[in-house]
C-alpha cells in the first residue's frame, strides 16, 4: 500500500534505503494502523501517506548532508462533525513523533475556553501558559473560528491569534499546531486572518462517510466493545444508516456511536424485562433487530423536534 | 570575578543545547523546572526573584527555553539560574540548579572589616554590584 507512494518520490535512486527507513522507523505501522482501524477517508489517508514520504525524504537528505529544511507541519483540518477530525490527529501526533519531528508525541486537545481569558491581561500568559504545555508535541485546537469574534473588537480572542501566530512562526521545530472545525467556517476564519493561511502549509478536507462506511465503522465500534450484531439486527442498522442520514443533527460516526449507545440501553432493557433465565455470553451481547427498530429515527425523527426532522 | 553558585558553574558557560539536554533529564525525573533572576549575586541571598510559575506538566524542555528567552530579554543583564525542584515525598526540595546567564561584567566581592571591642575584628564579604542601586547594577 503506502510502499509505493514512498518509492514514486523523486529520489528513486535511493528507494531502497527509503524503504529500510518506512519499515524501521515504525511509520510503517502507524500507517498500517490508520489503514486497518480507519475506515474511509481516502482523501486524507492519502496526505498522511504523502506527508509521512515528506518526512522520510527530508530525513535521508539530512543524513547524506543534503540542504534540508524542517519542513511547515502546521495543519488544518477541515469537515463536517464526526469525520474522525481529532481520531486523526492523535494519529498524527502519533507518526511525527516516530519520524522524529516532535520529540513527545502528545496531543494538547483545547478550544476557545483554554486559550482566550476573561479580564484584560490573562490571555497571554494563558495562551503561553497551553503553547508551553503543548512544546514537543501538538496542539489541537478545536473549532478555531470560536477563537476570532469579530462581532466584538474588544474580544480577547484576537490577542491569542497573535501569540499564537509568532509562535507557530519562531517555534516550528517545537511543536506542530493543528486547526480543526467545520468547513465553511474555517474558511471564514482564514478569510479575516490571513496570517494563518500562510503559516498553515497543509489544508485537509474531511469528507464525510458512506451509508455503507457507516455501517461498517458501526460494526467496528460494536466490536470493540465486544458485542455483536444479529443478520435482521444489521439489515436494520443499513436502514437505519440511511434513514438518519436525511434527518437533522446528523453528525456522521458521532451519530453512529450515540445510536449504539442507545441499541445497547434498550437491549439492556429488553433482557431484564423478559427476564428468561440465565444468560449465556453470546445472549448478553447480540444485539438484536427490535433494539435497532425502536429508534424514533425509523418514526420520522426526532420526537421532541417542534418542525418536521428535513 | 566570575560567581560559582550552583551546578556546573566551573565549566565553561553552557550552551542552549547543553541547557536543553540538562532540562529535559529535570523534567525526565518529574522535577518541575523554573527560572530565577537576580542582580545580587552574594552567595547568601538564596531568594531570587521567580521569572513566571514553576512548570509543573510541560513534557519538554523547549517550554523552559522559550521562558528563558523571554527572560533574556527583560533581565539579559543580570544573572538567571535554572531550579529543578522534585516534590515527591520526603524531598520537597531543590534538586537541581545552575546558572544560565550572567552579566557581561562580574565586578566580584570585596572584604568588609568590622572593628570590634578588645581587637576582635568581623569580616564580610559584599558584592561590588549592590554599591550601585538597584536597576543600574551591571548597566
Amino acid at each position: 500500500m503506502s510502499d509505493v507512494s514512498t518509492e514514486d518520490r523523486p529520489e528513486t535512486a535511493q528507494a531502497v534505503d527509503l524503504h529500510k527507513e518506512f519499515e524501521s522507523s515504525g511509520v510503517k505501522a502507524v500507517l498500517e494502523d490508520l489503514d486497518a482501524t480507519l475506515i474511509g477517508l481516502a482523501p486524507v489517508k492519502q496526505r498522511i501517506r504523502e506527508t509521512a514520504a515528506l518526512l522520510l525524504v527530508e530525513r535521508a537528505r539530512k543524513q547524506m548532508g543534503l540542504a534540508h529544511e524542517t519542513p511547515t507541519l502546521h495543519m488544518s483540518f477541515t469537515g463536517n462533525p464526526g469525520t474522525g477530525k481529532t481520531t486523526v490527529a492523535l494519529r498524527m501526533a502519533d507518526l511525527l513523533h516516530r519520524l522524529g519531528y516532535i520529540r513527545k508525541g502528545h496531543l494538547v486537545s483545547v478550544t476557545r475556553d483554554d486559550l482566550v481569558g476573561q479580564y484584560i491581561g490573562h490571555t497571554a500568559p494563558k495562551t503561553k501558559e497551553i503553547l508551553k504545555k503543548a512544546m514537543g508535541g501538538v496542539l489541537f485546537i478545536d473549532e478555531a473560528y470560536y477563537l476570532y469574534r469579530p462581532e466584538n473588537e474588544r474580544d480577547y480572542g484576537q490577542e491569542a491569534i497573535e501569540i499564537l501566530l509568532q509562535v507557530m512562526e519562531n517555534n516550528r521545530d517545537d511543536l506542530v499546531v493543528i486547526l480543526a472545525g467545520y468547513g465553511d467556517r474555517m474558511e471564514k476564519f482564514f478569510e479575516s486572518n490571513p496570517g494563518f493561511r500562510s503559516r498553515i502549509a497543509h489544508h485537509i478536507d474531511f469528507p464525510d462517510y458512506s451509508d455503507d462506511e457507516l455501517f461498517h465503522i458501526a460494526e467496528l465500534m460494536l466490536r470493540d466493545l465486544n458485542y455483536t450484531l444479529t443478520p435482521a439486527a444489521a439489515t436494520a442498522l443499513k436502514e437505519y444508516v440511511a434513514l438518519r442520514r436525511r434527518q437533522r443533527h446528523f453528525a456522521n460516526a458521532r451519530s453512529m456511536r450515540n445510536a449504539l449507545d442507545r441499541a445497547r440501553l434498550r437491549q439492556a432493557n429488553r433482557l431484564f424485562q423478559a427476564n428468561a433465565g440465565p444468560l449465556d455470553a453470546e445472549a448478553l451481547s447480540a444485539i438484536d433487530e427490535p433494539d435497532i427498530r425502536a429508534s424514533r429515527v425509523f418514526r420520522g425523527g426526532l420526537d421532541s423536534d417542534p418542525e418536521p426532522a428535513a | 570575578m566570575r560567581i560559582t553558585q550552583g551546578a556546573f558553574s566551573f565549566l565553561p558557560d553552557l550552551t542552549d543545547e547543553q541547557i536543553t539536554k540538562q532540562v529535559q533529564y529535570c523534567i525526565d525525573n518529574g522535577w518541575a523546572v523554573s527560572l530565577e533572576f537576580t542582580d545580587d549575586p552574594h552567595p547568601r541571598n538564596t531568594y531570587w526573584e521567580m521569572w513566571g510559575h514553576p512548570m509543573f506538566d510541560n513534557p519538554d524542555a523547549a517550554a523552559l527555553m522559550y521562558e528563558l528567552a523571554e527572560c533574556r530579554k527583560v533581565y539579559g543583564d543580570q544573572y538567571i539560574r535554572v531550579v529543578a525542584f522534585d516534590a515527591t515525598h520526603g524531598w520537597e526540595s531543590v534538586r537541581l540548579s545552575f546558572i544560565v546567564n550572567r552579566p557581561k561584567e562580574e565586578p566580584g566581592f570585596r572584604l568588609a572589616r568590622q572593628e570590634m571591642d578588645g581587637r576582635n575584628q568581623r569580616y564580610t564579604t559584599i558584592s561590588y554590584a549592590v554599591d550601585k542601586p538597584a536597576g543600574s547594577r551591571y548597566a
